[in-house]
């Protein structure tokens, strides 16, 4: 409302302002006039000498009020008729326009963003793929790694223990031959040196227990 | 040398109806030209409808949406309608005012007469539209609200007259600008040339100084042509307010 307030003082000043600068004025045209009057060239005066002011003679009145009176009703006609309704239609269309393209370019964007996240989220399903795909792999190879190592432990084992076996085989194999030779050895020693005739089964029992006690 | 010499009326064409004098005046002429002017401009402004405005079709629309937001301020929105009345009055009154600024045309909205009967026309469209609008109710309109009923006697006459002053008001205020701003004109530029042709070469050097005067009346006086057009229709705006809302 101060906006409206200042409106109207606005237009009481500038009346005000108006109507003294008019009084002021038409005297100062008065005397101007009065004064041109005396000159001799003052030959325009005859109609309005008398009244002073063309504005108040009252005889150009009716043409006045006509032609403003056409004048105006035909702009208001091709005002309102033709011209208004033409530049409300463009800045409508304007309007319109701006509003449409910006709706547009909202919706874009929200295109945009959808397909942003779905590429996000594309992104991240690939990768978490990889990574599990990763772990799998990864966990199959150390299986495999383990039952092959396993395998390879048993086979070592395996290997181990029939080579031990041979070995003892061997062993016993040389034992017994040992025992046999030794046998053989004694039996000939005892008859040449002693001349006894020992059994072969004698000899033999007699070298096991020498073994028997050398072993342990 | 009479700066009154600018408001005479002058036949062109000399026409009688009914009796009555209408004849095709400088006046006249002149009020035709400010409405084949604003036509023009509105409509060869607004021809190409283009998207970005030119310069023409920007100065059209400038002229609507200052006029067309004037409105819409300081009448409110149910005063749309009347937007092509108030329209209509601000282009005329300007584009009256502004071509009155070109030398040796004539200034249609110096006359009283004319000025008198846009302010009439203005008045009773208002008041008609209040009627029509508040019927019998819009003569509430001259007992201000919560105003105590002891103080009717006076308020109520007093209201009146200050309704029925409106189109005096209005139209004087306009008149009265446009003829003393070009009255000052002339009586100026009547000076230096009184300087110049009674003091000879003195007079050059001294008329410079009404000269100077002169420019700087005329820079007011375009300013003045804008505002009053401007205090014209809004002043309408408000009593379409008045009569659309009654206080």
């Amino acid at each position: 409302m101060p906006n409206l307030l200042a409106k109207r003082r606005l237009v009481r000043w500038s009346g005000a302002a108006g109507a003294s600068l008019a009084t002021l004025t038409v005297l100062a045209g008065n005397v101007l006039a009065a004064t041109a009057e005396h000159a001799p060239e003052a030959a325009h005066g005859g109609e309005h000498a008398a009244g002073g002011l063309p504005q108040l003679n009252p005889a150009t009145f009716p043409t006045q009020i006509f032609w403003l009176a056409l004048t105006f009703i035909t702009l208001y006609y091709l005002l309102s008729k033709k011209a208004l309704p033409r530049v409300a239609e463009v800045l409508e269309e304007r309007q319109e326009r701006i509003s449409r393209d910006l709706s547009k370019a909202a919706s874009l964007k929200e295109e945009a963003e959808a397909a942003m996240a779905q590429v996000d989220q594309s992104l991240a399903g690939a990768r978490s793929e990889a990574q599990a795909l990763i772990a799998q792999v990864a966990a199959e190879i150390d299986a495999n790694n383990h039952a092959r190592q396993a395998q390879l432990n048993a086979e070592n084992a395996e290997r181990l223990r029939s080579a031990e076996a041979n070995i003892a085989a061997a062993k016993e194999q040389a034992i017994a031959n040992v025992r046999s030779i030794s046998a053989d050895i004694a039996r000939d020693v005892a008859g040449r040196l002693a001349g006894l005739n020992v059994d072969a089964a004698q000899a033999d029992a007699a070298v096991a227990a020498v073994i028997e006690e050398r072993r342990s | 040398m009479d700066p009154l010499h600018q408001f005479q009326i002058n036949p062109i064409l000399q026409i009688v109806i009914a009796g009555y004098d209408v004849s095709f005046t400088n006046s006249a002429f002149f009020m035709v030209v400010a409405v084949a002017l604003i036509y023009a401009l509105l409509v060869f402004g607004m021809s190409g409808r283009a998207l970005v405005p030119g310069r023409l079709q920007s100065l059209a629309e400038i002229f609507y949406e200052f006029v067309a937001n004037m409105v819409r301020d300081n009448a409110g929105h149910d005063a749309r309608p009347y937007f092509p009345f108030v329209f209509a009055i601000f282009m005329f009154v300007l584009f009256g005012n502004l071509v009155g600024m070109i030398p040796f045309t004539f200034t249609f909205t110096s006359h009283i007469i004319v000025t008198f009967t846009l302010a009439a026309t203005v008045f009773v469209f208002v008041t008609v539209l209040a009627l029509m609008k508040h019927g019998l109710h819009f003569f509430s309109f001259f007992m201000p609200h919560g105003a105590p009923l002891a103080l009717a006697p006076i308020l109520i006459p007093i209201e009146v007259i200050s309704y029925l002053m409106r189109p005096v008001s209005l139209s004087i205020r306009l008149f009265a600008n446009m003829m003393a701003g070009h009255t000052m004109l002339k009586v100026f530029a009547g000076f230096t040339v009184m300087m110049i042709s009674g003091l000879g070469a003195v007079g050059f050097l001294a008329g410079l100084v009404p000269l100077a005067i002169n420019i700087a009346l005329t820079g007011f006086e375009f300013l003045v042509a804008f505002l009053q057009a401007y205090v014209f229709s809004i002043l309408t705006c408000l009593y379409i307010r008045d009569a659309l809302e009654l206080h």
